[in-house]
């Protein structure tokens, strides 16, 4: 009884410590970034412990800078901001489009090749970014496609696809066919019990499978740097940043309040679908 | 319905797999590929270029050490976040919602914090580190050997226990409480139970973590790439073909180096695949 009482005790300070631990950990950069962007160059040279910051010197003229067009004597944020949008919404939306009609088939029609396509998508998360990367940017190079959006939402398309049927097949193998089967009886198309049974009836997997793809093309930067490193007037936020990191006379707080940009609207995002996020990835997990 | 996703995803992924391997035996350059598309001469000195370069061979190493490190980091980081908040307790959605952070947050803003952090002149680190800790000069945590690679896979485990927490929670949820108390009747100690009530039923999720963590960590590129550049011993695999192909535009040698990067992770896989088979047999 003795050493079940301490174990039981000492573990339970273990959690504690563990738990605030991991606070700090996951926290501090995210409050440094954000009182980084703020204070002015001097005060964080003069003393890098600051943490909190001194309000009376608080400036915002940081993101005025940040955000303003490079004609204005800005860093064109602003622009950059605007592309990442459009290129994330446009490739969640049609992933989307593209993947929800797949995982339906995949799950209820018994077509020829259809365990082919299968293993396709599964295999395709062994090929990771890096080894596609080169010829991708390579043929859309000889295409004209290279550095334009529009190759790049294309890309992107294909990198969130694998994920997303994976996430959507989990969850609609879930629903019961017999709800098809009366539907059918009724004479309803597949088309038409895809669009009024199946896609109501996913609706949070959905939302949750369309969020993961924002994510991952909002953050995306790979693709961005091989894809639009000539063209200024296209880049990404993710790409934007780094070419002003490179900058040798850009300051780091300026850089810090770009960060700060970057992750706060995927940071709002997530805040309102936490809960979804992390049950639609991690549904079937338990399966293998 | 599943037509137009299979033949976007086979001309943007799987064509282009094949393609890297045909470039990797052609001696070709941009200026070839846009002139004679497939059709270049075959050569095989690519490969032996490539397998006879000593930077290959320690880029491998380098990979090796940097996949092992922060798969088995992010994993039993994860594993321990997740048994830390498994009870209920005041606000634990909102720790679990933190926790998650460094996951979520693009990649380009994780690192530039770090960078700013750990900066020798002006970071918040060092300035704890010499002012507190008694360090008798800043530590250039990004720029010198031994340093840059820990660095590199502590930052990796930064990101992705987040992603084997998720799962490990899951999971955890998922157990029937019901072994659990039989433990406890039988006066099992809290250690005891871990590891011979949880640990065993969580084994799944460890195996499939391991597996998928070890696939993503093999190939990657930003996180090192935004942090260190390569430098310091911090070159892996996939920074060196980017490396090939933009610094040197030498597509030949990177589609090389990528199809034996996948040869070494296929090859990696199947000895796991056939071990860990092996236990469970």
């Amino acid at each position: 009884m003795n050493s079940f009482r301490i174990q039981t005790e000492v573990f339970r300070i273990l959690k504690w410590a563990l738990i605030v631990f991991l606070l700090i950990v996951t926290l501090f950069p995210f409050y440094y970034m954000i009182v980084m962007s703020f204070v002015p160059i001097q005060d964080l040279l003069r003393n890098p412990l600051a943490l909190v910051p001194n309000f009376s010197q608080l400036t915002l003229d940081t993101y005025a800078r940040v955000i303003a067009s490079e004609g204005d004597g800005g860093f064109g944020f602003g622009r950059f901001m605007r592309n990442s949008a459009i290129v994330a919404t446009a490739a969640t939306l049609l992933t989307m489009l593209l993947s929800i009609p797949a995982s339906y088939a995949m799950t209820r029609l018994k077509f020829a090749g259809r365990r082919q396509v299968s293993a396709m998508f599964l295999a395709v998360y062994m090929f990771p970014a890096i080894i596609i990367a080169v010829p991708v940017f390579v043929g859309f190079q000889v295409i004209g496609l290279g550095t334009t959006l529009v190759g790049l939402t294309i890309a992107y398309i294909a990198l969130t696809v694998p994920v997303s049927v994976h996430m959507l097949r989990s969850y609609m193998l879930g629903l019961p066919e017999s709800i098809d089967e009366a539907a059918m009886v009724d004479g309803a198309t597949r088309w038409q019990i895809m669009r009024k049974i199946t896609v109501p009836l996913s609706l949070p997997t959905i939302m949750s499978t369309a969020l993961y793809s924002f994510m991952i093309a909002w953050n995306e930067f790979l693709f961005a740097l091989l894809f639009l490193s000539a063209k200024p007037e296209l880049w990404t936020v993710s790409l934007g940043l780094t070419r002003l990191a490179d900058g040798q006379e850009v300051s780091r707080t300026i850089l810090m309040a770009g960060s700060v940009l970057l992750t706060l609207p995927i940071v709002i995002m997530y805040g309102f679908a936490e809960r979804w996020l992390t049950e639609g990835l991690t549904a079937g997990a338990d399966k293998g | 319905m599943a037509l137009p996703i299979t033949l976007l995803v086979v001309a943007v992924i799987i064509v282009p797999i094949i393609w890297t391997f045909v470039l990797s035996f052609q001696g070709a350059r941009y200026s070839d590929v846009a002139r004679n598309g497939v059709f270049n001469p075959l050569t095989l000195s690519n490969y032996t270029d490539v397998l006879t370069s000593p930077g290959f061979w320690e880029s491998l190493w380098v990979t090796v050490l940097y996949t092992a490190g922060t798969t088995i980091g992010s994993i039993v980081v994860g594993f321990a976040a997740a048994l830390a908040l498994r009870g209920a307790f005041r606000g634990r959605g909102a720790v679990r919602a933190a926790l998650l952070l460094p996951y979520v947050a693009p990649v380009v803003a994780g690192a530039y914090v770090w960078k700013v952090m750990l900066n020798p002149q002006f970071g918040v680190i060092n300035a704890l580190g010499t002012t507190y800790l008694g360090w008798e000069q800043p530590i250039d945590f990004l720029g010198r050997a031994p340093y840059a690679l820990l660095t590199v896979i502590v930052f990796e485990i930064w990101r992705y226990f987040p992603f084997a927490f998720m799962f490990f929670a899951a999971a955890l949820t998922g157990l029937s409480g019901d072994i659990e108390e039989a433990a406890l009747v039988d006066g099992a100690t809290p250690w005891q139970k871990f590891w011979h009530v949880i640990a065993p039923q969580v084994m799944p999720v460890i195996a499939l973590l391991t597996l998928l963590r070890l696939v993503m960590t093999f190939n990657k590129f930003d996180d090192i790439f935004l942090l260190t550049g390569g430098a310091a011993g911090t070159q892996v695999a996939a920074v060196r073909v980017y490396d090939q192909l933009v610094g040197s535009s030498d597509i030949g040698a990177a589609s090389a180096n990528a199809v034996l990067l996948a040869l070494v992770l296929g090859a990696g896989l199947t000895l796991y695949l056939r071990l860990t088979r092996q236990k469970e047999s």
